[in-house]
């Protein structure tokens, strides 16, 4: 028996790019958040080959969970393909090996900047989140050791208060992303920049939410069959994006929520949002066999 | 009778500080009042009345001796009863009249004159009744009725304020100079109030520069000048 | 000095609050040296002495905002129990949310100036758990309209008030819950003198009106005079007297406070 035989052969890089210990604090401190659901858990958060702010803290839980066999999926505001969404997936595959798939349907992992897919995610998939701000209370309180204080005495009035201001001012909520939301009936959470239009969807989901901050290094979890209650007043009810009535210029998808892309003559069209099922929806249309799951949203209005 | 206040051994001085001197207003002051009695306290200027009227509301701390008040409650060493006792009994059967109003702002005439009623827990339409029949009373004219009396001339004031402190029927009632620049029809309306009390059985004590006006209520006098008050015009009582 | 008074016979009620022996020392300075008092439910105690006397170290002390090396505090609440000095923070806090309300020489202490000032009265309801946006509405303008405040500007940003009308949105704020005590430090200090007799008035009609215990601080003798029941006047951290407002002020037994009332007089 040698040293050699024992110690693993050296490696370039470690699988999944991040060292094994990173891994593993990540891991800890995943289940931490799982275990205190829409709490705030702070991570080392190392080093990416990418700037802080561009997914950092989304890709550090993805090579954490990642295997050979995780089929990820990448999105950036809905779409596969942007510049940001396909280096990430490449990344994720190079540093892994693991296939990848811009269908929400196949995916087992998928990391998103901004939106949740307008096709439900089952038990079996996990949906991670890049978080530019984890700190609901930032807005209203900026030292941030007050803030802690704050969450542990789930003192959210001024989180409130911010509302009932903006209705005074403006005469209603005018939170558009990123809209503060109690986690299981005790912290506050930002759901990262998501659009209101996608807040419902994580209220009691089937899935795994992870939301991860690289630059901020915290990460915050809604775990599956939790309750995910946007701050509202009793008689001012919640109101998601007025897209339900919107058609899809290119796909004629309908009720789903939609990029709005500005014409020359000073009108707009509309675009799904969520770029696959953009896809899949023409590809039915052009008489493919293509599985479209089941949606959240059904024809503009939430199914719960 | 019933005895309503039976003083013992009273005496009262001011210590100046600054001057490192004591004064002594009055000593050794005994008397007693039964309900229904008028007590004038006569003597020439500071002899010590007002002092003796503000000892017994306590609004001067007595030096030494009792200020024994019997009351529904049982009886009380006013000189030496706490603060909250001796507010709890000015609001309900000790007052204290005297020429000067504290009007409070933006608080209408006969509201102010109503709410001795009022706090009494009278309802406050039928406090409002009489209000205005003792503004009427004491000649305060009804347009005033409705206004803040903080804006009234010195004499309208005075009037307001009689009208206050006699509206609710007191066990006790201490007047320091009530009449003082009163005019002729508010002072027999004051007369008149007086000797309604008087004979419900609120027990009197008062000053008055004209002795002459009450000189129908009296039934006794105590001298204040030091050497005359040895005793009192009543043989029962020994001061 | 002063003769020591009986215990209350008549007035069967138990005070709503009571201090016993509070001291404070802040390193070499001794702020508190057991101050002592006791307020009656709908009972007005007013605070008089110099600054540095301690006085508003002892109101900031009832507000729970300092902790005293010795001494207790009770309120006689039905759902509060035990020293007050004793409570951990949050309890601390939502007591001070829901049950005291105090308003500060400072409005920048009790307001956020920029937001609207209906928000900073519906934020007591809001810690209280209002959860209708009209009640809110509602309820912030009632208190309002009790502080004398124009309800037509009630969504101003206090930062563009005057000084007297930051003091009634901080007022208010105060009353908005129906406090069991409010704390009142120096409230009309630092406002012109005629804005500060308004808003003595709109004291004295609350106080009349809600019989709202209060505890105010303020080396204003006038002010004290105006609005108290019972007054405790405050030196080096003692109380060097204490009684009846009309008997402190005509009949002052200390040295001290004679000197402070003829001062004043």
């Amino acid at each position: 028996m040698t040293l050699q035989s024992l110690t693993r052969a050296w490696e370039p890089m470690s699988y999944g790019f991040l060292d094994a210990s990173a891994k593993r604090e990540i891991r800890r401190k995943m289940l931490k958040a799982i275990a205190v659901p829409g709490c705030q858990v702070p991570y080392a958060s190392r080093e990416v080959p990418m700037a802080r702010g561009w997914g950092t803290g989304g890709l550090q839980i993805s090579c954490t969970l990642i295997n050979p066999r995780t089929r990820i999926k990448v999105i950036d505001q809905g779409a596969d393909d942007s510049v940001n969404a396909a280096s990430i997936r490449k990344f994720l595959a190079r540093v892994s090996g693991a296939p990848t798939t811009n269908d929400a349907l196949e995916a087992d992992l998928i990391q998103s900047r901004h939106r949740v897919p307008e096709e439900v995610l089952r038990e079996d998939q996990v949906l991670v989140l890049q978080v530019p701000n984890p700190e609901p209370l930032r807005p209203v309180q900026p030292n941030m050791s007050i803030a802690r204080q704050m969450h542990a005495d789930a003192d959210y009035g001024r989180m409130w208060l911010q509302l009932y201001e903006q209705i005074v001012r403006s005469g209603r909520v005018m939170q558009g992303a990123s809209y503060p939301s109690l986690v299981n009936g005790r912290f506050v959470m930002t759901p990262s920049p998501i659009p209101r239009w996608d807040v419902p969807k994580l209220h009691m989901a089937r899935h795994l939410t992870i939301l991860s901050a690289g630059r901020e290094k915290r990460l915050h979890v809604v775990p599956p069959f939790t309750r995910v209650e946007p701050l509202v007043f009793d008689d001012v009810p919640y109101r998601v994006e007025d897209h339900g009535g919107l058609t899809c210029q290119r796909s004629g998808a309908r009720g789903y929520f939609m990029n709005e892309i500005p014409q020359d003559d000073g009108s707009s069209i509309h675009e799904v949002s969520d770029s696959d099922l953009g896809v899949k929806t023409i590809r039915r249309r052009e008489g493919e066999a293509v599985a479209i799951g089941a949606t959240w949203y059904e024809n503009g209005e939430m199914t719960s | 009778m019933t005895r309503i206040l039976d003083v013992r051994a009273l005496s009262k001085g001011f210590t100046m500080h600054h001057l490192d001197t004591r004064m002594a207003a009055f000593s050794d002051i005994s008397f007693t009042l039964d309900a229904g009695e008028f007590l004038l306290l006569k003597g020439r200027n500071g002899a010590g009345k007002s002092t003796l009227l503000r000892t017994l509301y306590r609004s001067y701390l007595a030096a030494s001796g009792e200020i024994l008040f019997h009351g529904p409650e049982g009886v009380i060493d006013l000189a030496r009863a706490a603060d909250v006792d001796v507010t709890y009994l000015r609001r309900t059967e000790i007052g204290f009249v005297t020429q000067f109003l504290t009007a409070r702002p933006r608080v209408s005439a006969e509201a102010l004159v109503a709410e001795p009623l009022r706090r009494s827990g009278a309802p406050a339409e039928a406090a409002l009744e009489q209000a205005r029949h003792w503004l009427q009373a004491f000649g305060v004219k009804p347009e005033l009725w409705a206004a803040y009396p903080t804006t009234f001339s010195g004499g309208e004031q005075q009037k307001v304020n009689l009208a206050r402190a006699l509206i609710l029927p007191q066990r006790l009632l201490l007047l320091d100079e009530p009449t003082a620049s009163l005019d002729v029809s508010a002072r027999a309306a004051l007369i008149d109030r007086l000797a309604e009390l008087k004979a419900g059985g609120t027990a009197m004590i008062g000053v008055f520069h004209h002795p002459g006006d009450v000189a129908t209520l009296i039934d006794r006098e105590i001298d204040l000048t030091p050497d005359a008050a040895t005793r009192e015009d009543r043989d029962d009582v020994v001061v | 000095m002063s003769l020591t008074m009986d215990e209350p016979t008549l007035v069967t009620t138990r005070p709503l609050l009571t201090a016993r022996d509070v001291s404070k020392a802040y390193g070499p300075v001794q702020a508190l040296r057991g101050v002592s008092a006791t307020v009656y439910p709908g009972e007005v105690l007013g605070i008089v002495g110099e600054s540095g006397s301690g006085k508003s170290t002892f109101l900031r002390a009832l507000n729970l905002e300092e902790t005293p090396d010795t001494g207790s505090y009770t309120l006689d609440l039905p759902d509060v129990q035990g020293n007050l000095f004793d409570l951990d923070r949050y309890a601390r806090r939502m007591l001070c949310a829901t049950r005291i309300g105090i308003v500060y020489q400072n409005p920048h202490l009790g307001l956020l100036m920029s937001h609207s000032s209906s928000g900073n009265v519906a934020e007591r309801l809001l810690v209280a758990g209002e959860r209708r946006f009209a009640v809110l509405r509602d309820k912030a303008q009632r208190a309002l309209e009790a502080s004398e405040f124009p309800t037509e500007r009630m969504d101003a940003p206090p930062a563009e008030l005057s000084g007297g009308m930051q003091q009634r949105v901080q007022l208010a704020k105060a009353i908005a819950l129906e406090p069991a005590l409010l704390l009142l430090d120096e409230p009309t200090t630092g406002l012109d003198v005629s804005v500060q007799a308004l808003v003595l008035d709109t004291l004295k009609r609350l106080q009349q009106e809600r019989r709202i215990t209060m505890v105010i601080v303020s080396h204003d003798l006038g002010v004290i005079r105006t609005l108290s029941d019972r007054v405790m006047v405050m030196r080096r951290g003692e109380v060097v007297e204490q009684g009846l407002a009309d008997q402190v002020f005509q009949d002052p037994q200390h040295a001290y406070t004679q000197q402070l009332v003829h001062a004043k007089l």
